[in-house]
């Protein structure tokens, strides 16, 4: 957790955009003007697409933890803001495609580490419903990286028990990406090892309201009484209701910005946040741990005192 | 680089000041109001409006939230009384207020007190209520920082779950101040935003069950009069089943469904075709306790907790969280400073982003 709370300016990361990691391979360094505050824990990776990548080998299986951290004190639900790949590639003069590659690496990795660590929910911002300002040229790439995701991961997903789930606004995406969202969710319904989360064309503000529309026809239609109308029953109505633990116990935004950019606000009430200055491509076990660490010497109080 | 190790001055100097702020105090109870503590109080002063001066070269943020956390942790590091810790809290709050109104901030709110605090043990829970009325006496009383710079309070949140002593007080203090117009003091008290979106859910569905009744009346009539041949209502619970029929009969004042139809269509659209009234994004914000206010340009919570704890979940969406280590007694002019030069370094780029959406 930086003292600061600010963000560190991109200058002190290495050519590469790359923080230190807790576990550097000896003898391996980074060039650039900053080497000495970068290890060059991943400067191995390439910059082929997803699709040319294979996945990483070996099943999840839970293992032990990094030294340091508590299985006792662990997230049940962490929630992930994927920030940075567009500024991951400008920085090294490749088109935001390619950043939206590495991007993809990175989540793949969270997912198998969180399994392997016991977090039970993985929720990922993967496209805000502000985002659909953005070219649609870029637009038309990350649906297409979506649906190739999907497509490529779905048999790994039913192996390892993972369970799939879509919130947001899936009107609004293609028709394709819709059908395979929907197939996805229902070949992976009864998976119960560990859910993941896909927000698409999610807005915080939007889950309130379509949860307020649903509650007032059931008030109008009067199944309900205005005065029945709780925090409980909205709960209920949120799209993370697909969840048993629907509120994350901990939020990570990656590439230092501070703000929660309208992800589930209710849910996030109680989270503790974590912003790591890491670009989203850049943010691997060595950031994943770190954050850990700092939630887990937290002290969660929920308004109450701790003696 | 140079922005880091400067923003890490920043926060040395503020720790500085703050020492050299409590030296003064300390000074001046001891000797009195000397020629030399006034000369030091005088220079201080023109470096502040130095200071506030240049900043104000820059976007100046129109509202900041504060959540105030730290103030017992103050008082267990000094050997002091919890109340003491309040009080101290207190006096911090003054300052801050004093800047952000001198800085030319029009909106400030404060966390005071959620409605989870309820759960502390009931005589610190009474101790906080009797602080939160005296100081608000001392407040309404001339000269206090209320009239110095015109502002106007306004106390959010579940007023209904305070002692009646305390409604009485903030009661009294929004009367007192609504012709203030210069600034406006939001402080929530018995808030958390849960319970405010569940409020203003509840709001907004009495006021569209109000117009649906209007608008389903409207239809009857035009279905009787053979102006429509048949009526079309959205159903619950699902969000896409519509009913069709051939007569409306009122029962008990409800509408009898006598034929069913045959296709479905979704709700939202059988509501928009026919202007049916139904709940909208605005219609909740309108009805929010914070609605009296923009939303925040920053939050700056103290004591280094990163989370927002049920404060301004909904008004926050777009808004950055900044959390310096300081606990909120030992908050002064220099956290201040530093969060607005954060936020003037972002506000180019927040803006553009705000312009596409």
């Amino acid at each position: 957790m930086l003292s600061l709370r600010a963000p560190l300016p991109s200058e002190h990361l290495d050519t590469l955009g790359r923080r230190p990691s807790v576990a550097a391979p000896a003898g391996a360094r980074a060039r650039g003007p900053c080497s000495s505050f970068v290890s060059s824990a991943r400067l191995g990776r390439s910059f082929a697409a997803a699709t040319d990548v294979a996945p990483r080998e070996g099943e999840w299986e839970l293992g032990g933890l990094p030294a340091g951290l508590r299985r006792d004190a662990m997230p049940r639900h962490v929630a992930v803001i994927m920030d940075g790949n567009a500024r991951w590639a400008r920085r090294r003069g490749l088109p935001t495609a390619a950043g939206h590659e590495a991007g993809v690496r990175s989540l793949r990795e969270l997912i198998g580490l969180c399994c392997e660590w016991g977090i039970g929910v993985l929720t990922v911002f993967a496209f805000s419903s502000d985002n659909w300002v953005r070219p649609k040229a870029e637009i038309e790439l990350l649906m297409g990286l979506f649906e190739r995701v999907i497509k490529m991961e779905l048999e790994k997903f039913m192996r390892e028990g993972v369970k799939i789930c879509l919130i947001g606004d899936s009107l609004k995406l293609p028709k394709s990406l819709q059908k395979l969202f929907a197939d996805a969710e229902e070949m992976t319904r009864s998976n119960s090892r560990f859910q993941l989360i896909v927000a698409v064309s999610y807005s915080g503000k939007h889950d309130i309201v379509q949860a307020c529309k649903t509650i007032a026809r059931k008030v109008k239609d009067g199944h309900l009484e205005l005065e029945d109308i709780s925090e409980r029953m909205i709960e209920q109505e949120l799209e993370t209701s697909c969840s048993e633990f629907p509120c994350p116990d901990l939020l990570i935004r990656t590439s230092g910005e501070l703000r929660l950019s309208n992800f589930m606000l209710w849910q996030l009430a109680y989270a503790e946040l974590f912003f790591a200055p890491a670009l989203w491509p850049d943010f691997g076990k060595a950031e994943l741990i770190e954050a850990l660490l700092s939630y887990q010497q937290r002290q969660r109080r929920y308004g109450a005192r701790v003696s | 680089m140079f922005m880091c190790m400067f923003l890490k001055c920043l926060e040395f100097g503020g720790h500085v000041c703050t020492n050299w702020r409590n030296l003064l105090v300390e000074h001046i109870m001891q000797h009195g109001s000397s020629s030399s503590s006034k000369f030091m109080g005088t220079i201080c002063g023109f470096l502040r409006k130095c200071l506030f001066k240049a900043l104000s070269a820059g976007p100046i943020p129109s509202h900041i939230a504060f959540i105030m956390d730290g103030n017992r942790r103050y008082a267990k590091r000094r050997n002091l009384a919890e109340g003491d810790g309040h009080r101290a809290g207190f006096s911090s709050l003054m300052t801050i207020l004093g800047c952000c109104y001198d800085l030319g901030i029009q909106h400030t709110t404060v966390y005071a007190f959620s409605i989870d605090n309820f759960k502390r043990r009931p005589d610190e829970v009474q101790c906080l209520m009797d602080l939160m009325v005296e100081k608000i006496e001392e407040l309404l009383k001339t000269g206090s920082v209320l009239d110095q710079y015109g502002i106007r309070i306004s106390f959010i949140g579940n007023l209904k779950l305070l002692n009646e002593n305390v409604q009485i007080a903030a009661e009294k203090a929004m009367k007192a101040t609504a012709s203030n117009n210069k600034a406006v003091l939001l402080i929530c008290v018995a808030y958390t935003s849960r319970d405010e979106i569940v409020h203003a859910i509840e709001r907004s569905c009495e006021q569209k069950l109000d117009e649906a009744n209007a608008f389903a009346g409207n239809e009857e009539i035009k279905v009787m009069t053979g102006q429509l041949d048949e009526l079309e209502v959205p159903t619950s619970p699902s969000n896409c089943g519509v009913k069709r029929v051939k007569e409306v009969e009122m029962k008990n004042g409800n509408f009898k469904h006598v034929e069913q139809g045959s296709h479905q269509e979704k709700s939202d659209d059988i509501e928009k075709k026919h202007k049916y009234p139904f709940i909208k994004l605005v219609d909740i914000e309108k009805n929010m306790y914070m609605a009296v206010a923009p939303d925040p340009d920053i939050v700056i919570r103290s004591s280094g907790e990163t989370r927002l704890s049920n404060f301004l979940l909904w008004q926050t969406a777009y808004c950055p969280l900044y959390t310096p280590e300081a606990l909120w007694p030992d908050m002064g002019l220099w956290h201040l400073v530093w969060a607005v030069l954060s936020f003037q370094r972002s506000y180019s780029y927040l803006q553009k982003k705000k312009k596409r959406l």
